[in-house]
Parts: C-alpha cells; sequence; structure tokens
C-alpha cells in the first residue's frame, strides 16, 4: 500500500525500523570461533535432548524380508582403528559391573541361554549410508534383568577389545529391538565385525553400536569427556535413529 | 513504460478542478503525514496532493520573507531550506509538505525482515555444512561398491569434519524450523501472505517476466510488490524449506519417523529429496542475490527498514 510521507518523516520511521533489527546483529558475535563452538556444542546439547523427548519406547524400527537383505559380502567392515582386535575367542567372557546385583563375568553361552531374536534391520551409518542386514541376539532388556540391573539405572557403557567404548541411555538399551548381537546372517560374528558379542540397536547409528565387547556397565553417572570414541571428539551422544 | 506515466500524471493535473482539491483537503486537514492512504479515498488523492504543488508557490514566498538569510537564494536551494526549517514547526501546510513529499510502502513487517535475515544465516550455514557432511558418503547407492558423485571442494564447506559439520548442521536446522515456522505464522495471521504467494492466476505472468530478464523483452506492467516471477520464486523457497526440514527429519530420525520415511519412497530417496531441495536453495540464492543488486539500494534496503521508497507499483 502506497503511502505518500514528506521525506524526512520516511527517513526517521525507515531509521526507527532499522533499528529494531539492531539486535540480530549481536549475534555476529558467533562469528567469533570460540562463541560458535560454544553455539554448536549447545546446539548438539539441545538436539541431544529433543532427540530424546522424541524417541518412542515401543515403536518399532522398520524391519525387512529376507529378500530385502544385502549379501553378506556387500555388508561393509567398518572400525576405528584395527579390525580384528585378536580376541581370544575360546576364554572370552564379558565383565558386567556396576549397578547389578549379579555382577561378573559372563560366558558366550550364558548370553546365548537367553531368548534369541532374529531381525532384518537397516545398520546407518552417521556419514549417510546404510546396509540391511540380517541379525540375531539376546535383547539387551533380557539380559539386563538376568543380571539383576537397577531398573533406575541411567545408562550402559561398554568397552571394546580395540579400546573402543561407548555408552547408552537407558531407554535405547531397553528398546525390544537392541540386542547384544551374536549372530549376523546366522552365522556367528565373524571376527571384523565385532566377535563375538557386539551391540545391534536399529534406533542408534553405527558409532554406538560397539563391536567386540567386554566390559558391559550399568551406571547412572556417565564421565564428562569419556561417553563415547567419536562422541568425545564431537558427535552427537545420543545419537539415535 | 510506468514510469512516463507516472510523470506526465504529475505536472499535468491542473487540468482537474480546484473544487476536487478542496474537497481532499477538507476529508484530511492534515495530509503533510498521511500515515495510509485511505481506502475510500483512493489514488485521485495522491494526484490532487501533486496537483497542489505548483498552487504551493505562493507561500515559500511568505515562509521566505520571515527568514531573512534566504531571501537571495534561488527557489530550489530555499525550497530546500524551507523543508529544513520545517523540523518542529506546528503548522505545516499541505502545499509546503508537498515540495518534499516522496511516495512510500511499508513493504517488510518486522517479523519477516527477522526471520528473513535468521533464514539467510541458517540456508547458508545449513547447505554449507550439509556439504561438508555430503563428503563424507558423496552417493546415493550402495555403499559397497561405492560410486561417488562429486568431489565437493572442502573450500565451499563448513565444519573442518563431519563431526563439526553436523554440529553446525543439529543447531541450525532448529534455527531453520523455528525460524520458519513464526515466518509461515505471521505471513498466514496477519494476511500478509497475500503479496507473495503465487497462486494459478500468476502463471501467466511468469513467461513475461522471464522474457524480459533473460531475452531482453518488454517490461510487463508493474501492478504489485512482487511480480509473478518472484511470487514463484519466494514460494518456491517456502516449498524447498518444508521439504528439506520434512526429509532432514527422516534422516535424522529414520526409525522414529518411518512413516514419513515410507511417504517419500523410503530412506535412500529421502536422502535424494533433501539434496534437491538444497540444490534449490543453491539455484534461488545466486538468482536472487544478482535481482537485488540490480534493483538497488532502495529494494535492498528495505529489507533491513521495512519502508520501500518510491516503489514502482500504484497503489
Amino acid at each position: 500500500m502506497i503511502t505518500r510521507l514528506e521525506d524526512r518523516e520516511l527517513k526517521r520511521r525507515s531509521r526507527r525500523e532499522l533499528l529494531k533489527l539492531a539486535p540480530l546483529a549481536a549475534l555476529g558475535v558467533f562469528a567469533v570461533p570460540k562463541a560458535s563452538d560454544w553455539l554448536v556444542g549447545e546446539g548438539v546439547r539441545f538436539s541431544d535432548w529433543a532427540a530424546g523427548k522424541l524417541f518412542q519406547r515401543q515403536h518399532l524400527a522398520p524391519t525387512f524380508s529376507n529378500a530385502s537383505v544385502v549379501p553378506f559380502a556387500k555388508f561393509p567392515y567398518n572400525g576405528y582403528d584395527v579390525l580384528d582386535p585378536e580376541v581370544d575367542l575360546p576364554n572370552w567372557t564379558l565383565t558386567v559391573e556396576g549397578d547389578v546385583q549379579r555382577p561378573g563375568e559372563y560366558k558366550l553361552a550364558q548370553v546365548q541361554a537367553l531368548p534369541k531374536i532374529n531381525q532384518n534391520t537397516r545398520h546407518i551409518c552417521v556419514e549417510g549410508w546404510d546396509v540391511i542386514g540380517a541379525f540375531g541376539g539376546t535383547r539387551i532388556s533380557d539380559f539386563l534383568a538376568h543380571v539383576g540391573a537397577n531398573p533406575k539405572a541411567r545408562f550402559i557403557e561398554v568397552e571394546c577389545s580395540d579400546d573402543y567404548y561407548e555408552s547408552i541411555d537407558m531407554e535405547s538399551a531397553l528398546h525390544p529391538q537392541s540386542l547384544l548381537c551374536y549372530e549376523m546372517y546366522g552365522q556367528p560374528l565373524d571376527r571384523k565385525h565385532g566377535a563375538p558379542l557386539r551391540l545391534q540397536m536399529p534406533t542408534k547409528l553405527g558409532y554406538k553400536q560397539a563391536k567386540y565387547l567386554e566390559t558391559l556397565r550399568v551406571t547412572s553417572v556417565l564421565k564428562p569427556g569419556k561417553t563415547g570414541y567419536w562422541e568425545d571428539q564431537g558427535y552427537s551422544w545420543y545419537g539415535g535413529l | 513504460m510506468a514510469e512516463g506515466e507516472e510523470k506526465r500524471s504529475g505536472p499535468e493535473p491542473e487540468a482537474q478542478t480546484d473544487a476536487m482539491q478542496t474537497e481532499a483537503e477538507a476529508r484530511q486537514p492534515e495530509p503533510e503525514v498521511p500515515l495510509k492512504a485511505s481506502p475510500s479515498a483512493p489514488s485521485d488523492v495522491h494526484a490532487q496532493r501533486k496537483e497542489s504543488a505548483p498552487a504551493a508557490s505562493a507561500s515559500p514566498a511568505e515562509t521566505v520573507a520571515e527568514e531573512p538569510a534566504s531571501t537571495k537564494e534561488p527557489e530550489l536551494v530555499i525550497a530546500e531550506k524551507i523543508s529544513a526549517a520545517k523540523i518542529g514547526s506546528e503548522k505545516i501546510s499541505a502545499a509546503k509538505a508537498s515540495a518534499t513529499e516522496v511516495r512510500a510502502a511499508y513493504e517488510h513487517p518486522l517479523a519477516i525482515r527477522v526471520t528473513h535475515w535468521i533464514n539467510a544465516v541458517c540456508v547458508f550455514v545449513l547447505v554449507t555444512s550439509g556439504l561438508r557432511i555430503f563428503r563424507a558418503f558423496p552417493s546415493f547407492g550402495p555403499k559397497i561398491p561405492e560410486q561417488d558423485l562429486i568431489d565437493i571442494p572442502k573450500a565451499i564447506t563448513l565444519g573442518g569434519w563431519l563431526g563439526g559439520a553436523l554440529q553446525w548442521h543439529f543447531t541450525f536446522m532448529w534455527l531453520f524450523a523455528a525460524s520458519g515456522a513464526v515466518y509461515l505464522l505471521y505471513q498466514f495471521l496477519s494476511g500478509h501472505y497475500r503479496t507473495v504467494l503465487f497462486t494459478p492466476k500468476d502463471i501467466s505472468g511468469v513467461w513475461p517476466m522471464v522474457r524480459h530478464y533473460f531475452l531482453f523483452g518488454p517490461k510487463p506492467p508493474v501492478t504489485g510488490q512482487y511480480n509473478p516471477l518472484q511470487k514463484l520464486a519466494y514460494t518456491s523457497t517456502v516449498g524447498f524449506g518444508i521439504l528439506s526440514l520434512l526429509t532432514g527429519l527422516v534422516l535424522y530420525k529414520p526409525a522414529q519417523y518411518s512413516w514419513l520415511a515410507f511417504l517419500f519412497g523410503g530412506f535412500h530417496l529421502t536422502r535424494i529429496w533433501h539434496f534437491a531441495s538444497m540444490c534449490g536453495f543453491v539455484a534461488f540464492v545466486p538468482g536472487h542475490l544478482i535481482m537485488v543488486a540490480l534493483h538497488g539500494w532502495s529494494n535492498f534496503y528495505s529489507m533491513l527498514a521495512g519502508w520501500k521508497r518510491e516503489p514502482e507499483y500504484q497503489d
């Protein structure tokens, strides 16, 4: 709508409107690297918080027919360091500690004695690629009940033979599709895929699904700067899907 | 063309009757600060005010008489001095004011300007960090065998590495969503969207604008704040924004929003849609910047100060 204004009046009004935008200029402070580091750090923290709120405990990730599963040969081996940390498979045990009633060393057979779940789910890497694979294992929730984990504990932490480490929020760990996985494609997990036991969680990104598990700890406190190998370098801790 | 007509209508209106002028002034006793052209008295009022300019030549002379220093100065300078002297003066006649009166339009309300600039920053950050994320797996196919599509130069990306880029992306996606939501809410609640929303009746006007810009065709008449091509471009960016946010939500939480992934044709296609929406922005931004540069300062300044001086359109 056209208005007729005296030139000075137009200038005065324009200046007043321009001033209203001035607070936006203050955001220029985030051009300073220290400020922007802080900003994006807080942004990821908010993102993780929101992701936890969006998580639906009983909502299942999509599962697929055997025909949709990629051939085993096309399921990538992925690791941060060595693909085969030469785990002593015959003598392997899982150390369970922390907020549990029955801590100690658990043999693979004890894990396998719990109900077995087979699922064809999508494995998604933070890089953007994905593969649909066939996995078999024990529900983490069943195993935690088996070792008498405190149901109110907030996290599980795992440590791996390749010095990788991870921590997972309890809600995601208790999800019905979250597995202690010991099989892929109907065969025992091979060394480079994390033998003898790995996490397999279709509600988490690949980097959360630690391989070559050695220790599982139930806790309500995470050590700052020691929440996950990649997370400590800047990846989102929640890493949910 | 439009400008020519405008100039012609200025000096000529002496032909119109003095009666009309008096009537208009009677309706608006203080016309030097017309906040809004009232809908009941449309463009003829403007014409009359312009008309009053020649009649005013008598009164500046009177004012000059009151200012001894100015008496010897040429008429034009005098007029400027007068307008300066007017500031703070309570009694300004319509005749004097018309000497410095300009046409202006409050085109961009505060909410639109704020969200425009926030969105501009968001789009810049999201595109550049998104390209860095894409570098980690520059393909839409399988991981094995991987066939990389393009090698995006690091120099045009933000974040330094995948993790850093994700931090920027995960921060600014919320800002973009919030700012976009405020923008859309404001547009629809205020009714301001009518100036910019591309509707079927704009379709026929797109080609003449394209022909004008790219093929040196004749300039179609300017009828509103935005021409049909602008409406198409701006409405499309809103579409790109919505598409990028929805597809982004699927890529961020493909398990939680598996139904939405299904609607987009699955995880892989969603990645392609997300990339396509980015391409939409990448196509829009340079064109937008070039047009802003071509249309000059007053056009650019209006997105900062809201007011546009001497808009090309008439009502």
